[in-house]
């Protein structure tokens, strides 16, 4: 209660800790939910996953950082067991949503809407924040689901995010885990030794190679990788903080660029699977890489563009 | 040896290139990193907590899974199909270009209609093949095949570039937390602002370059007359 009393916490701060407790509450209804569905092959680890999952996410910033981190080593174990898993699912029926689209039609784009709106109301209204905002939307949006279709329940709520909670299952919360890699990183001091490893082949100081190296190195390494958001960490720690940003060019541009340099790189990997690969078996392909061929000059006409983009704003 | 640290970085990229299981790699970098790093098992423990706790925006996703399967319930996906079946007549490099266009739209606003599982194999892809067969040609396999590989890269393109223009998506908020221990605090509206003319370009040059590679693969298959709408009461090559 003393942090929300706090007149030194930010008020968006605050409002975000209230929409954590309701993130950290779905988690652990979905690991309690999984628990009591005896059709769910790994009812345990499934359990202990999304449960410790959402007391983290709810109340870790009064539980100890120690604590913290070991509930977080717990929680992972089933999932690279791969003893996180769905249970049976109670998806809607076709009849269902094709009567609830004749009733309300093209104005469920409203509430499908309204969450970036609010966002983006947020972001301009710094007592409130881009992140709260969108969360103040969600509810918004539910609000006016409800007013269209009173047969859209809290219960109906909560079941249909547990369900797609479920069905995402552990791998969702690898931005999380790689966000806290990066801070690993940093405490152990990698930035520092790549920078002093690549400060002997790239010419430091110099902003047009550095950019150059850092947007390149970001669509190769997310080849290799086959994920944007795992080479964000260790690029930016170990090439764009060292050679371009303390360069004083603008941290914003060069960070959020380097990140869709990235998916440059992520059309044109077999790598990334899910995007290249699945759909290849799912439209019945004859050609593997047939989705890649497509995407090889849209690839690199936007890596030249946001190479030029970013000398140019920095 | 100070470059022994590295080898975290090594792990995740050999993990991720040998397609080990995603957390593990994560995981086991991390511990790597710290033991190498002098952290210890109560440094790796600390920095770990602190660091999940502080980046739980990363975890905003969750709160939004709370009305996206609701709204999909409601007929979501349907009014998204009977937007763009407003089409009518459209070769099918138009009809993939059109719904790249409504693509990045609604991903801005983190809207999805199911990617090529759930809207580029029933809806895209048969309204493609109702187009070639409205101007009286017969599908050729080849033909389809390619324009498979475009309507997936269309989904593909806008989905990527149009999704960091949602100020709250996952992307912006990762690179917000890794730049922040770094030194550097940025507005997760002005990153959404930045990408606003890469988002565009990718549309614009990923839809223009398949529209003409389709006008040429029609040009190439059916002769010059693709394009001219036959009478719908001729059928050919049943």
């Amino acid at each position: 209660m003393a942090f929300f009393m706090d007149p030194e916490v930010l008020s968006s701060d605050k409002i975000m800790e209230v929409f954590y407790i309701v993130m950290g509450l779905m988690s652990i209804y979905a690991g309690v939910h999984n628990l009591r569905d005896r059709s769910n092959p790994s009812r345990y680890g499934t359990f202990v996953f999304w449960t410790l999952l959402g007391v983290v996410i709810a109340f870790g910033r009064w539980i100890p950082p120690m604590i913290d981190g070991l509930l977080i080593v717990i929680m992972v174990i089933p999932a690279i067991a791969q003893r996180v898993k769905p249970g049976k699912a109670a998806e809607p029926t076709d009849a269902e949503v094709e009567g609830n689209f004749r009733r309300i039609g093209q104005k469920v784009f409203i509430p499908a809407l309204a969450i970036g709106v609010f966002a983006i109301a947020g972001a301009l209204i710094p007592a409130i924040g881009a992140l709260a905002g969108c969360c103040i939307g969600v509810f918004v949006s539910a609000i006016i689901l409800w007013a269209f279709n009173r047969a859209n329940t809290l219960a109906v709520f909560l079941g249909d995010s547990e369900r797609l909670l479920s069905a995402m299952g552990p791998l969702c919360m690898l931005p999380m885990l790689l966000a806290s890699l990066g801070a690993i990183f940093d405490a152990a001091g990698v930035g520092d030794v790549i920078a002093r490893i690549v400060g002997g082949v790239i010419p430091a100081g110099n902003r047009t190679v550095g950019i150059i190296v850092f947007a390149l190195g970001m669509m190769l390494f997310t080849m290799i990788m086959g994920n944007a958001f795992a080479a964000i960490t260790v690029m930016t720690v170990g090439i764009g903080a060292p050679f371009v940003l303390s360069l004083g060019t603008d941290p914003a541009v060069v960070g959020i660029l380097a990140l869709t340099c990235g998916y440059c790189g992520t059309l044109l990997t077999p790598m990334a699977a899910n995007f290249n690969i699945v759909p290849v078996a799912m439209l019945q392909m004859k050609d593997r890489m047939g989705v890649i061929k497509n995407q090889v000059l849209p690839a690199f006409v936007m890596i030249v563009v946001q190479i030029i983009y970013m000398l140019i704003a920095c | 040896m100070e470059y022994l640290v590295l080898l975290g970085i090594a792990v995740v990229i050999v993990g991720f290139a040998l397609r080990l299981d995603s957390i593990l790699i994560v995981f086991l970098a991390a511990i790597v990193t710290a033991l190498l790093g002098n952290l210890g098992i109560d440094g790796f423990l600390t920095t770990l907590g602190e660091s999940f706790v502080s980046n739980r925006s990363v975890a905003l996703f969750i709160i939004i899974l709370l009305v996206t399967g609701t709204l999909e319930r409601n007929g979501l996906k349907q009014a998204a199909a009977e937007l763009i079946g407003k089409a009518k007549g459209a070769t099918p490099g138009i009809i993939i270009a059109l719904y790249g266009v409504m693509r990045l739209v609604f991903a801005a606003f983190n809207v999805s209609f199911g990617g090529v599982a759930g809207f580029v194999r029933p809806i895209i892809m048969p309204m493609a093949v109702g187009a070639i067969e409205a101007t009286g040609h017969k599908p050729d396999e080849d033909y389809v095949e390619q324009l498979k590989g475009m309507a997936s890269g269309m989904e593909n393109v806008a989905w990527f570039f149009g999704q960091v223009l949602f100020v709250g998506t996952s992307g912006a908020i990762l690179v917000k937390t890794t730049l922040a221990p770094l030194g550097y605090d940025v507005d997760l509206l002005q990153l959404a602002i930045i990408e606003i003319p890469v988002a565009l370009i990718a549309v614009g040059v990923t839809a223009a370059y398949y529209i003409i590679k389709d006008a040429r693969l029609r040009r190439k298959f059916y002769g010059g007359e693709s394009g001219v709408r036959k009478p719908d009461s001729v059928k050919e090559g049943e």
